[in-house]
């Protein structure tokens, strides 16, 4: 498996000093990814820079063997990148249908209507909700509408910042088996998550983040087996 | 009854039309660029004197000669906004608001030079008589073409808004700069979109304002007030609200003079500007959002 996004020595920040410093990994084509890791350890920070919203101070970010560390945001997702914030993410006064539509505008997919048709055989909720302004959503099909105004670019690799931050104990599960269902789309995800232990069971590789540095990466099934790992972010023993 | 239609509820619909296509412009840049644009009024009076300039040249209806108008504020504004406010961008927004207090005065201070301090009466071949309606109403024709050109450009806009996609751009910018940016929009159109359309409507504004009474280098600085006081009673940021805002403030000013009680006028026309003000104040306190917090447009 060739990697899709390689990141090498990676350090960033705000401007104050670096948040993250050498940070490297792989993520390869098709896969879920996930970064772990306890608070503040940099992990949202490893996304924004991914997708150009924070400095590189140094190293490298190679999408598709381009190096992109110098692009916009607007480049990325035309290169086939898309992202979804952790908070605010849905323009809360326009309608579901209209937040899916400014997910074309950057990028525009092939056929509009046959990759909208397809984002709401993912999301069928959405469906009877499409002339409904997003702020007037629950927080997991907020959640849904996010993801699908990331995908309506038909892109390659989306980046999720705690995609079930602050949802039920339901919608969590939903929104995991969501992701494997676009995974099959032949999309790859990046996503950071605070529920290290259900983002492992599903994904093909974690990378686990401490103090702004590579601490472990490995499979989802090594992590979870990892005694450091275990004890010191997931907690008790393995299920 | 009829006298309160030709004198005052006209003359009120009118006005209002004025302040609400002024107050469009301030409501979308300050959903999309984040400040209160202070120069807005006398952007709305370089557009009256570019057809002021126009009409110099061709005699025809100035109504006619509005597209050079809207030209010249829109180069203007676009002027501006890469020289004065463009670098003020990522500074705190109150930079760009003293900024644009500077570039009121220098628009002032152009159209004194270029065109003189006096008042200039567009000539519109003369006296034009009222449109007389099952002869009692007469109401001038000017007001109703102000009223049916504000009802049009809002039909218009929300068209624009709602289908086009830089329309939804905009409203996206406004609704979340941050979530526009991660979307990959490109906000400096949107912003250029803002200016274009808020100073295309400035100048229309301008130009009934002048072609009902004369044009002089205050005309936009004194409707600046009423404008921004429409723009919040809208909910700052709602161009819709913006519109309706216009109309009850514009209301509110002719309607407060009229003699509601007696035969002596509610209030003395000289306080018309303060009207506003209460008014605004009175709506803000019953709904502090404004009025058209968390509707579409």
């Amino acid at each position: 498996m060739s990697a899709l996004l390689s990141i090498r020595g990676l350090t960033a920040g705000y401007g104050g000093p670096p948040i993250i410093e050498d940070v490297s990994f792989d993520v390869a084509a098709n896969e879920i990814a996930v970064i772990l890791g306890p608070n503040g350890a940099g992990k949202s920070t490893v996304l924004k820079t991914i997708f150009a919203l924070t400095k590189v101070l140094s190293g490298a970010i190679d999408f598709e063997g381009t190096d992109i560390a110098s692009r916009k945001t607007s480049a990325l997702v035309t290169l086939g990148m898309s992202a979804v914030p952790q908070s605010r993410n849905v323009f809360r006064n326009l309608t579901v249908d209209e937040n899916l539509d400014v997910g074309t505008y950057a990028a525009p997919p092939a056929d509009k209507t046959a990759t909208r048709e397809k984002i709401l055989e993912l999301f069928p909720d959405l469906r009877a909700k499409l002339r409904q302004p997003a702020g007037e959503l629950s927080g997991g099909q907020r959640q849904m509408v996010a993801i699908g105004r990331a995908m309506m670019c038909e892109p390659k690799l989306i980046l999720l910042d705690e995609p079930t931050a602050g949802l039920s104990p339901a919608y969590l599960e939903r929104i995991f088996d969501l992701l494997l269902d676009i995974r099959k789309t032949g999309v790859t995800i990046l996503m950071v998550e605070q529920n290290a232990r259900q983002a492992l069971q599903i994904a093909d590789h974690g990378h686990v983040l401490v103090n702004g540095r590579n601490f472990a990466s490995g499979t989802g099934k090594e992590l979870l087996a990892d005694e450091d790992v275990r004890r010191s972010f997931l907690g008790g023993t393995p299920e | 009854m009829i006298d309160f239609i030709n004198f005052y509820l006209f003359p009120g619909l009118a006005i209002g039309s004025v302040y609400a296509l002024g107050a469009v412009g301030i409501s979308m840049i300050f959903g999309i660029l984040r400040f209160a644009h202070f120069a807005h009024g006398d952007l709305m009076t370089v557009g009256t004197y570019g057809v002021l300039a126009a009409a110099g040249i061709i005699a025809i209806n100035p109504l006619l000669l509005v597209p050079f108008g809207m030209a010249l504020a829109i180069v203007v504004a676009l002027l501006v906004d890469k020289v004065f406010y463009q670098p003020l961008r990522t500074l705190p927004t109150i930079y760009t608001v003293i900024s644009s207090f500077g570039v009121a005065l220098i628009f002032r201070s152009l159209v004194q030079m270029f065109w003189g301090s006096q008042n200039q009466v567009f000539n519109s071949g003369g006296v034009r008589p009222p449109l007389v309606l099952f002869d009692t109403f007469r109401i001038s024709v000017l007001h109703v073409q102000a009223v049916l050109a504000t009802a049009c450009i809002a039909v218009a806009l929300h068209f624009f808004l709602s289908r086009t996609r830089t329309g939804r751009s905009m409203r996206a910018v406004s609704d979340d700069p941050e979530l526009a940016e991660v979307s990959g929009l490109d906000t400096e159109k949107v912003v250029r979109w803002t200016w274009i359309i808020g100073a295309a409507l400035a100048a229309i504004a301008g130009l009934f304002v002048a072609m009902d009474t004369s044009a002089h280098p205050n005309l936009g600085w004194n409707l600046l007030m009423p404008m921004f006081a429409a723009a919040i009673l809208g909910g700052i940021g709602k161009p819709m609200g913006a519109m309706a805002g216009g109309y009850i403030i514009g209301l509110a000013e002719e309607l407060s003079s009229y003699h509601w009680i007696g035969n002596e006028a509610l209030i003395s026309p000289s306080y018309k500007t303060a009207v506003a003000f209460v008014v605004m104040i009175a709506l803000l306190i019953v709904r502090p959002q404004g009025l058209f917090k968390g509707r579409l447009l």
